[in-house]
C-alpha cells in the first residue's frame, strides 16, 4: 500500500529528469550526449572548484591525466598540491587520504582498478569506515574512493574482479555504482559531498559510452541522493534488477522479451548499500518476478541479498522463484570465447526471464 | 649537505664498528666513541659515560640469551650496507646529497638552554650526556628542565603507570575485558613526547594506546569509562581499549592493526601542510606523531609511509616504541638489520636512536624532531630503546622474555630514575613527589568509581554513528528515510 505512494513519488520524480531509456547512440534527441568519461571528468572538475579541501589522489591522476583519462586536464587546473600523483603504495595512500579525512579535508582517490584496492582494503574498512562509530561520532571520514571495477575486455583473472559485495557488506561505507552519465555526474558529486566514505564504483567498458543527459544533469549543483534507485523502464510483467554495466544489457533485454510480449521492468540499483531494498519490494510486488543481474562471481553477491530482502519482505507476492544471472563461478579466463562465458550475456538475461514467466509457484 | 646525516642519526657509528674488526666492547676505546657509547643500540654492559640517571649493570652474568644475538662477532662479521666512503674513515659523513636536507643546517645551532660541546656534536642525545656530565661537576644551573616541568612530567609518567596498574587489576576483576595492552615501563616515550604538542598537534597510536591518550590530555575518567564499556567513556563505549579517540586532544587513535596508524599519521601530517598551503591557513603548523612498535618497522606501510613522509616533507615524526618483543617474536629473530633508526637515512630523513627509559634524553630528542617538523624541514624517525615490563597483553603468559632481562629494564625503571633525578638537583622533595602519588592514585582511583558508577550505553546507541549522514541506512519499507522513523534505533539490528 505505501510501496503505491511510492510508485507515485518515483513517477512524478521521473517525470522530471527524461529517462535514459536506451544505450544507443544513434538515439538521436535533443538532449546532450555526453559519455561517461566526461561526465566524472566534469563532475570532479566542479567538485573541486566549489570546494579547496576536494583533492585527488592515486597513481598517474595528474601527469598522465589519468590511467583513464578521467582525470584529464586536473593537474593543470588546479596544480599538483590537489592533485597528487603518489608512488604505486595503495596501503600506504590510501591510509594517507583516510588520515587527512580526519580533519575534515575531502581526499577523492582513485584506483587505477577495485583489484588494486585489495592492497588498501584494510584503511577502507578498519580505518574509514569503522572510524565513525569507533570515535562514536567525533570523527567522520568524507573520503571518496572511486575507480574501474568488474570485468573488462580480456584483461584476466587479477584485473576482473567485482567488488560490490564486498565493500557492500561493510558497515559504514557507502557503495554506488552508476550506470549512465547522469548517474556518474550526479552519484560522485554527490559522494565527494557526503560526510561518509564512499566506495564509487564505475566500468572500464562504460567509460566511452555516450548517454544523453539534460540541462538539469549538466548544472553543477547537479546530485542524486544516495540510496535511491531508479527505474529505468516500466514494466508490468517481471523485474529486472541490475547495476553498472548489466544495467544496458538489461535494457537490451527487455527489448527483446517485448517483442515475445514480456513487459520488463528495469531497476538501475544505482546504490549498493544502502540497498534501495523498498523500491526492489515495490517493483516485485507489483510484478511479482524477479530477475537479478550482476557480473560479480554469484555466492554471497549483491543478487544473493536482494533475493534474500524479497523472500523475506514479499515472498507472498512472488510467483516464480527468484532468478539470480552472475558471472561464473570461476576467476576470470583471458581466452576471448571463455571470457564470453564467464559473464553474462543479454541472452542469458533473456532466458531467465522468460523462465520466472513460466513457472508459477501454485 | 653532507652535514645532513651527521646531526641526528648516529649512522657513523656502525661504520666504525664494522672497520674495527673487534668486538663491541673494544670500539670504546676511542674517547669520542665513549660518549656515543652509551647511545648505541645494545644492551651490552657499556661501562663508560654513565648517564646520570641510567646506570648500566657493571655485570650482565646471566643475559647469555641476548648475549648470543647480539654478540658483536655477528654484527662484525654481517655485512653493513655502508657508503664506501666512509670505510675508509670511520668520521667521513657520508656524502648522500639529498637537497631537501640541505636545511638541516640550521640543527647546527644548539639549544641554548644547554652549555653544549660543538666539536663532539654528533646528536643531541650526545649533548645531552654532556650536560648530565657538567651537572655533575658544575653547578645545578644548566638543568634541562625546571621544576614546574619537572613536576609535570612525573606527574604524568606516574599517572600512566597507576592508571596500567589499576587496568590490570580490574581486567583480573572482571570489569574490563577483551584485549588490553599495558604501557608500562614506557611511559618516557609518551610523557617525554607528548607534553611538548599543542593541543591541536595530533597524535596517532597502536593497540597500546591508553598512556598516550591520557598524555594528550583526554581525562583519566574517560579512558577508564571507555575501558569498561561505559557510556561516559571518550568514544562512548564504542572504541574500547584499543581504540581510543578524542577530537577535542586530537587523538586519532588507537588501532588494532600494527602499521594501519603510520599512513593515518602520514594523512593527518599532510593535512597540516595542504591546510597552509593550498587552504592558506598560514599558521598551521600543528604536528603529527606516530607511534608504533619494532615489529611495525618490518611493515610495508612502514617503508610506504617513511617514503611519503620524506618525499612531500610532512611535518610527522615516527616515533618506534622498540620494546625489543612483538608478542613472543623477539624484534631479532624477526628483523634483518634490528637497528630501525638506520632505515631514516635510506629514505632521506634523519633517523635518531635515544634510550626510551630516560624521560629527559627522550624529550631533548623530541624537541628537536618536533621543531623540525614544525619549521617544515620534513620527517624525522625516532628510534627508543625501551621495554614493557608487563606481558603484550593482559592474555599473554610472558613466558619467553628472560627473566635477567626483565630485571636489568627494571633497574632502569623510568619513573624511579626521573625521581631520583630530581631529587639530586634539588628540583623537588621527596614529600612533593610523594603528594604527587597520593594526588594520582587517588584521580585514579576517583576514575574507577565514575566509571563503576556510569550506566551501560542504552540499546539505541547501537545503531548511532554508523555514518555521519545517516541516510546511509537507506529507505526502510514505507518510502522513508530509515534515519527519520523516531522509532529506528530502538529496533536491534533489524536494518
Amino acid at each position: 500500500m505505501l510501496g503505491i505512494v511510492r510508485q507515485k513519488m518515483l513517477e512524478q520524480s521521473l517525470k522530471k529528469i527524461p529517462p535514459a531509456v536506451s544505450v544507443l547512440r544513434s538515439y538521436s534527441s535533443a538532449a546532450k550526449q555526453m559519455t561517461i568519461r566526461d561526465a566524472l571528468n566534469s563532475a570532479l572538475d566542479e567538485e573541486m572548484s566549489a570546494d579547496s579541501k576536494v583533492f585527488l589522489m592515486g597513481e598517474e591522476v595528474g601527469e598522465y591525466q589519468g590511467a583513464y583519462k578521467i582525470t584529464k586536464g586536473l593537474l593543470d587546473k588546479y596544480g599538483p598540491e590537489r592533485v597528487l600523483d603518489t608512488p604505486i603504495t595503495e596501503a600506504g595512500f590510501t591510509g594517507v587520504a583516510v588520515g587527512a579525512a580526519y580533519y575534515g579535508v575531502k581526499p577523492v582517490v582513485e584506483f587505477m582498478t577495485f583489484n588494486f584496492s585489495m592492497q588498501a582494503i584494510d584503511h577502507i574498512i578498519n580505518s574509514a569506515a569503522k572510524t565513525n562509530y569507533m570515535s562514536s561520532g567525533q570523527i567522520s571520514v568524507p573520503i571518496v574512493f572511486r575507480g574501474p571495477n568488474g570485468a573488462a575486455a580480456g584483461v584476466g583473472a587479477q584485473h576482473s574482479q567485482c567488488y560490490a559485495a564486498w565493500y557492500a557488506s561493510c558497515p559504514g561505507l557507502k557503495v554506488l555504482a552508476p550506470y549512465s552519465s547522469e548517474d556518474a555526474r550526479g552519484l560522485l558529486k554527490a559522494a565527494i559531498r557526503d560526510p561518509d566514505p564512499v566506495v564509487f564504483l564505475e566500468n572500464e567498458l562504460l567509460y566511452g559510452e555516450s548517454f544523453p543527459v539534460s540541462d538539469e544533469v549538466l548544472d553543477s549543483s547537479f546530485c542524486l541522493p544516495i540510496g535511491k534507485a531508479k527505474i529505468e523502464r516500466k514494466g508490468k510483467d517481471v523485474t529486472i534488477a541490475a547495476y553498472s554495466k548489466m544495467v544496458g544489457y538489461a535494457l537490451k533485454a527487455a527489448e527483446t522479451l517485448e517483442k515475445d510480449g514480456i513487459d520488463a521492468e528495469v531497476i538501475n540499483l544505482r546504490s549498493m548499500r544502502p540497498l534501495d531494498r523498498s523500491m526492489i519490494n515495490a517493483s516485485v510486488r507489483k510484478t511479482s518476478r524477479l530477475v537479478t543481474v550482476e557480473e560479480a562471481f554469484p555466492q554471497h553477491g549483491v543478487g544473493a541479498e536482494i533475493c534474500a530482502s524479497i523472500v523475506e519482505e514479499s515472498f507472498a507476492y512472488l510467483d516464480a522463484p527468484v532468478e539470480r544471472i552472475a558471472g561464473a563461478d570461476v576467476p576470470m579466463p583471458y581466452a576471448a570465447n571463455l571470457e564470453r562465458m564467464a559473464v553474462p550475456q543479454v541472452e542469458d538475461i533473456v532466458r531467465a526471464a522468460k523462465r520466472t514467466c513460466y513457472r508459477s509457484v501454485s | 649537505m653532507s652535514l645532513s646525516h651527521h646531526h641526528l642519526n648516529t649512522n657513523i657509528l656502525p661504520t666504525l664498528s664494522a672497520t674495527i674488526p673487534t668486538p663491541f666492547p673494544l670500539v670504546f676505546s676511542a674517547p669520542i666513541v665513549s660518549f656515543l657509547s652509551f647511545i648505541f643500540y645494545s644492551p651490552l654492559s657499556l661501562p663508560s659515560s654513565p648517564p646520570i640517571f641510567s646506570p648500566f649493570p657493571s655485570s650482565l652474568p646471566t643475559r647469555k640469551k641476548m648475549a648470543t644475538a647480539f654478540s658483536p662477532s655477528k654484527f662484525a662479521a654481517q655485512p653493513f650496507p655502508l657508503n664506501t666512503t666512509s670505510q675508509n674513515n670511520p668520521l667521513t659523513i657520508p656524502t648522500t646529497a639529498s637537497p631537501f636536507l640541505g636545511s638541516t643546517r640550521k640543527l647546527i645551532r644548539l639549544s641554548s638552554s644547554s652549555n653544549l660541546n660543538i666539536r663532539r656534536r654528533s646528536g643531541t642525545v650526545v649533548a645531552v650526556s654532556d650536560v648530565v656530565k657538567e651537572n655533575k661537576s658544575k653547578s645545578t644551573l644548566n638543568l634541562l628542565i625546571t621544576k614546574e616541568e619537572g613536576l609535570e612530567l612525573y606527574e604524568d609518567m606516574v599517572l600512566g603507570r597507576a592508571f596500567e596498574d589499576m587496568c590490570a587489576q580490574m581486567y583480573y576483576r572482571g570489569k574490563m575485558f577483551g584485549f588490553v595492552h599495558l604501557y608500562n615501563g614506557q611511559e618516557a616515550i609518551s610523557t617525554g613526547f607528548i607534553k611538548l604538542l599543542k593541543q591541536q598537534d595530533s597524535v596517532v597510536s597502536t593497540y597500546r594506546d591508553h598512556v598516550h591518550a591520557l598524555s594528550k590530555g583526554v581525562s583519566a575518567r574517560a579512558v577508564m569509562s571507555e575501558l569498561f564499556g561505559k557510556t561516559t567513556g571518550c568514544c562512548r563505549g564504542q572504541g574500547g581499549s584499543m581504540h581510543m579517540f578524542s577530537r577535542e586532544h586530537n587523538v586519532l587513535g588507537g588501532f588494532a592493526f600494527i602499521g594501519e596508524g603510520i599512513p593515518v599519521a602520514t594523512g593527518a601530517a599532510f593535512t597540516s601542510k595542504y591546510k597552509r598551503e593550498v587552504l592558506k591557513e598560514a599558521d598551521c603548523d600543528h604536528v603529527t606523531l606516530a607511534f608504533f612498535g619494532d615489529g611495525t618497522c618490518n611493515n610495508g606501510q612502514f617503508f610506504e609511509c617513511l617514503n611519503m613522509a620524506a618525499l612531500w616533507k610532512l611535518p610527522i615524526v615516527f616515533v618506534v616504541e622498540n620494546n625489543l618483543w612483538a608478542i613472543g617474536m623477539s624484534h631479532l629473530r624477526a628483523t634483518s638489520d634490528p637497528q630501525i633508526y638506520k632505515k631514516g637515512p635510506a629514505f632521506g630523513m634523519p633517523g635518531v636512536h635515544v634510550n626510551g627509559m630516560d624521560v629527559l634524553k627522550v624529550r631533548e630528542v623530541a624537541k628537536e624532531a618536533i621543531g623540525r617538523a614544525r619549521r617544515g624541514e620534513g620527517p624525522t624517525l625516532v628510534e627508543c630503546e625501551t621495554y614493557r615490563f608487563r606481558g603484550h597483553s593482559l592474555a599473554d603468559p610472558d613466558e619467553l622474555r628472560d627473566p635477567a632481562e626483565k630485571a636489568h629494564y627494571a633497574a632502569r625503571d623510568p619513573i624511579t630514575a626521573l625521581k631520583k633525578y630530581l631529587i639530586e638537583n634539588s628540583l623537588a622533595s621527596e614529600a612533593d613527589l610523594k603528594a604527587i602519588d597520593k594526588k594520582i592514585d587517588e584521580v585514579v582511583e576517583e576514575a574507577v568509581e565514575f566509571a563503576d558508577e556510569s550506566p551501560v550505553p542504552p540499546r539505541s546507541q547501537l545503531l548511532e554513528n554508523v555514518f555521519a549522514d545517516p541516510k546511509g541506512f537507506g529507505i526502510g519499507p514505507d518510502g522513508q528515510y530509515r534515519c527519520e522513523d523516531p522509532k529506528f534505533t530502538e529496533g536491534t539490528a533489524q536494518v
